[in-house]
């Protein structure tokens, strides 16, 4: 390392990463499998990689203010292109890596991108494509060369020469990288991710080096996370939540990252690393805990036992005594036995034995899932953020966990609600603007600075915040008081019995569902009841089902019961629809949202029925059959009345 | 399906030629006078209807059939017959119809396999795992876990092959054949019984091994998409008789290939 004049505060990433490299140059940065074996890259070996990759961009002609596109798996040299890019004051631009080239093409001409460093052949190839309608396209380095030897397209080449390049060009211009590394400022955007565009185009996210930094150091302290720590990064790089766990934290920490070998081996990798530091959306949470029972079912009946008795003692204490709450003698001793026999063992088949920390976070998570792992001692939490605010706004604290809030406003956000109850924050985590979208950027920042989330959320009696839905979803019942369909919605999809809920309520005068029950657990549940159905119809119309839906509707009535506002919400009546809901007939987005609006005109006759006495109303629906015929299902729906409950506090419940 | 493939790949000369094959097993005439070459580099196919002498031909290029008449000229070396361990120390390997692999054995441990004629320890010295032995297994090891990574099978390295779904058996006898750095690679109906994607990932691994390692490669297969994308010239067999040799277009506007099996459809 050459000496620098002044040395610069660590305020950008690429000063960070010097600094690492010149504090502890042996200490492990990133680590991946290659052929079997766990390769390592020191800070002193990443800092040197980066280095000669910028320089390479450099001899290319990538400039201060250019974008890159950084596309493929989580790769080390993945991330080293994000801080080349930044060390010459560029903006890294993460692509889903997953995108086909015509998803791709409308980031690539809004991004104005010249450059893009990218994983292998199958992305090489999406960009040709892509170039083909976008000239602008000059230069393609991939990482990896496979496959590629006899490609000869212009501007296309590998990293190793990318390097070559970069260490020639470095020769030439001595103490070019250090200027260029020195003249980054804090408030330069350091990255741009695209948000999903569920709604309309897509739309660039600039944050800044201050912005990710800042929300990355909040995380650091809030979660006392060390240069020791070690996380897999296996999330799109190009979402946000892995940008800061496994970039800005990695960073700020610097602690370890570690590449999976393929997308296939993460469960392997993950055991062989054992993170201390984890991060994961709540369906990989939900799929380990299937493979966990499904294992559990085929084990000898010895284990089955020992199993289910010792889950009930970590159901009943386990999250109790990590939060150090008071719990008996004898629990304590059961629980103890259970960690020897049972909870220690899964916690390292799971990969998750040293986990200190582990987040979820972009959906809601049931709260039996949630109190599983917090009762094998794996402490889970949660936190709410978006693109717009480094995925960092709330975050839960150690011993204050509930699964349906997202905790209190993480150190440096001011979080508070709107008029119509919508969550807006400030701090230095907000975007800087939406890239060329100042009509967006405007409209979502107003004058005071506030970022609004567009998420409706309510503050419970400790402080905590609690997103309840959209914020243009949630309406008013004719009394005035607060209607959050989804939120209801969530709470009936928790219980396995029910596959889709529809709730309406909005100016009327109380809530009423729609409900879909799951044909697989409905019919298991109905088949050791030696109930006989012939089909999905006949099932949702027997009795004896709706009976079970009316237990779970009433259990969600009781919940709204403590939740204040939300009291009033308490579903007066329901049905079970006599057909599933599907996207091929419109109701269901591709992504399985419901289409309320859709559903309500669609099914009028069975709304009308559940807003007058009748007990029976007789609807017919067009549904369009797999091989693309249509037909009509006519049938004799059900209408049955729940009870509800009385607002209560949450003291007295 | 449109494959980049061929620019760096310069098809050398004849390696292998067979002249005047005839196979009989008693009365019945497996194989009449067959002649053909395959050149170095190349992806050569043989097809044929149900019963035409496919994987008999394959069987008598790599020795496990002897053949009454004819000769095959492999490497400029005239012989009535190959030796199945011979054709192996000369570089062929081969992949089966129906997968033979050792079924209690993970994936890694099966590939390995395949770098038995690599290892010159002696018994001793691999039971005590010790100077030569070791150095020859990190060594072999490396390859194998470098053929794990080309075939892309890592997430399965240390599951038994029984476990395994059909496709990824294929893949890993495959694996096994490259273990031997083969210079000549025969497969028979590598993508037999597969779907639609395994078969484009199985061509496509078929490609790369022809690319990256310049692996001349002989193929039976039934599927006339697949045998037509990816070889460089096809030799079509009936009744034990070949009544077509030639490049695919060649093959495909010939009466009597278009007669005797591409007739039907």
């Amino acid at each position: 390392m050459s000496v620098t004049s002044a040395p610069a505060a660590a305020d950008t990433f690429p000063r960070l990463l010097s600094q690492h490299a010149a504090q502890r140059p042996e200490a492990p940065a990133l680590r991946e499998k290659y052929l079997g074996i766990w390769q390592t890259w020191s800070w002193r070996d990443t800092a040197a990689e980066v280095r000669a990759m910028a320089m390479g961009l450099a001899a290319l002609g990538f400039k201060r203010g250019d974008n890159l596109a950084i596309i493929g798996d989580n790769r080390p040299q993945l991330y080293m292109a994000f801080a080349a890019a930044q060390s010459l004051g560029g903006v890294a631009v993460p692509m889903y890596q997953d995108a086909v080239a015509a998803e791709m093409t409308f980031v690539l001409e809004n991004a104005v991108i010249r450059f893009a460093v990218v994983e292998d052949q199958e992305q090489v190839d999406k960009l040709l494509e892509a170039r083909d309608s976008l000239p602008q396209i000059e230069h393609i380095i991939y990482a990896d060369p496979r496959g590629l030897r006899n490609y000869n397209a212009p501007g296309l080449m590998g990293l190793e020469a990318l390097r070559a390049k970069g260490d020639d060009f470095d020769a030439a211009h001595p103490g070019f990288f250090d200027t260029e590394v020195a003249d980054g400022k804090t408030t330069d955007v350091s990255v741009m991710l695209y948000t999903s565009g569920t709604t309309g185009k897509p739309k660039g996210v600039c944050q800044t080096h201050e912005a990710f930094i800042t929300a990355a150091r909040g995380g650091v302290q809030f979660d006392h996370l060390v240069a020791t720590d070690n996380v897999l990064s296996y999330l799109p790089m190009a979402w946000v939540g892995d940008h800061l766990f496994s970039y800005a934290q990695f960073l700020v920490a610097g602690f370890t990252v570690n590449c999976p070998e393929s997308a296939e081996t993460v469960m392997t990798d993950l055991r062989e690393i054992g993170p201390t530091y984890y991060f994961a959306p709540p369906r990989v949470f939900e799929s380990l805990l299937t493979n966990v029972s499904i294992r559990m079912e085929d084990a000898s009946r010895i284990k089955r036992w020992l199993y289910d008795s010792l889950m009930m003692v970590a159901k009943r204490c386990g999250a109790d005594i990590m939060d150090g709450k008071p719990v008996s003698a004898k629990d304590k001793w059961l629980y103890a036995l259970g960690n020897m026999l049972v909870y220690g063992p899964l916690k390292n088949t799971l990969g998750m034995s040293r986990i200190r920390v582990a987040y979820t976070a972009g959906a809601a998570i049931g709260p039996d899932l949630f109190r599983f792992y917090r009762s094998i001692g794996i402490n889970l939490k949660q936190l709410y953020g978006s693109t717009e605010t480094c995925a960092y706004v709330c975050l839960q604290p150690d011993g204050q966990i509930k699964f349906d809030s997202v905790g209190t406003a993480a150190p440096g956000v001011e979080v508070k609600l709107a008029d119509n109850g919508e969550v807006i924050v400030r701090g230095a985590m907000v975007l800087k603007e939406y890239y060329k979208r100042p009509d967006a950027t405007a409209e979502s920042i107003d004058s005071n600075g506030y970022f609004h989330t567009g998420d409706a959320g309510v503050f419970d009696s400790d402080g905590h915040l609690r997103i309840i839905d959209r914020a243009k979803d949630v309406g008013h019942l004719s009394t005035g008081a607060m209607f959050a369909p989804n939120y209801i919605e969530n709470k009936l999809k928790f219980f396995s019995h029910i596959k889709e809920a529809v709730c309406f309520g909005h100016d009327k005068d109380n809530v009423t569902a729609f409900i879909n029950i799951d044909l697989t657990a409905v019919g298991n549940w109905a088949e050791r009841r030696n109930i006989v159905y012939s089909g999905y119809i006949d099932l949702a119309g027997k009795d004896e089902v709706y009976t079970l839906i009316k237990e779970c509707v009433e259990s969600v009535n009781a919940e709204l019961a403590t939740e204040g506002e939300l009291s009033h919400s308490q579903i007066a009546r329901f049905l079970i629809l006599h057909k599933e809901l599907d996207p091929d007939d419109d109701e269901l987005t591709r992504t399985r949202k419901v289409r309320r609006g859709f559903i309500s005109e669609k099914y009028a006759p069975l709304l009308d029925g559940l807003y007058t006495n009748k007990h029976m109303q007789h609807i017919e629906t067009q549904v369009k059959f797999e091989d693309g015929r249509s037909g009509s299902i006519a049938a004799d729906v059900k209408i049955m009345d729940a009870t509800r409950f009385p607002a209560v506090n949450k003291a007295a419940a | 399906m449109t494959v980049a493939q061929g620019a760096g790949r310069q098809i050398g000369d004849v390696i292998l030629k067979v002249d005047n094959i005839s196979l009989r097993f008693g009365g019945v005439k497996a194989l009449t006078d067959i002649s053909f070459d395959v050149r170095e580099h190349e992806i050569r196919a043989i097809i044929g209807p149900n019963g035409a002498g496919k994987s008999s031909m394959l069987n008598v290029i790599n020795g496990v059939y002897t053949p009454q008449e004819g000769t095959i000229t492999f490497h400029g070396e005239v012989r009535k017959d190959m030796d199945t361990h011979q054709a192996a120390e000369n570089g062929i390997a081969r992949t089966f119809q129906n997968i033979a692999l050792f079924t209690g054995m993970t994936v890694l441990d099966n590939i390995m396999t395949g770098r038995n004629l690599k290892i010159k320890s002696t018994f001793i010295e691999q039971a005590f795992w010790f100077g030569r032995a070791r150095r020859e297994e990190i060594e072999n090891r490396k390859k194998v876990e470098e053929i794990i990574d080309f075939l892309q099978l890592q997430s399965v390295r240390k599951t038994p092959v029984s476990r395994l779904p059909y496709g990824i058996k294929k893949r890993v006898e495959l694996a096994r054949a490259l273990a031997a750095e083969p210079t000549m690679l025969l497969l028979d109906e590598p993508m037999a019984g597969m779907n639609v994607e395994e078969k484009q990932d199985m061509c496509r691994f078929v490609l790369d091994t022809n690319d990256q390692f310049g692996t001349t490669i002989v193929l039976i297969e039934h599927d006339m998409g697949v045998v037509m994308d990816i070889s460089d010239r096809v030799v079509v067999l009936d009744y034990g008789k070949k009544i077509g040799d030639g490049t695919p277009d060649e093959v495909r506007s010939n009466p009597d290939v278009i007669k005797a099996y591409l007739g039907a459809h």
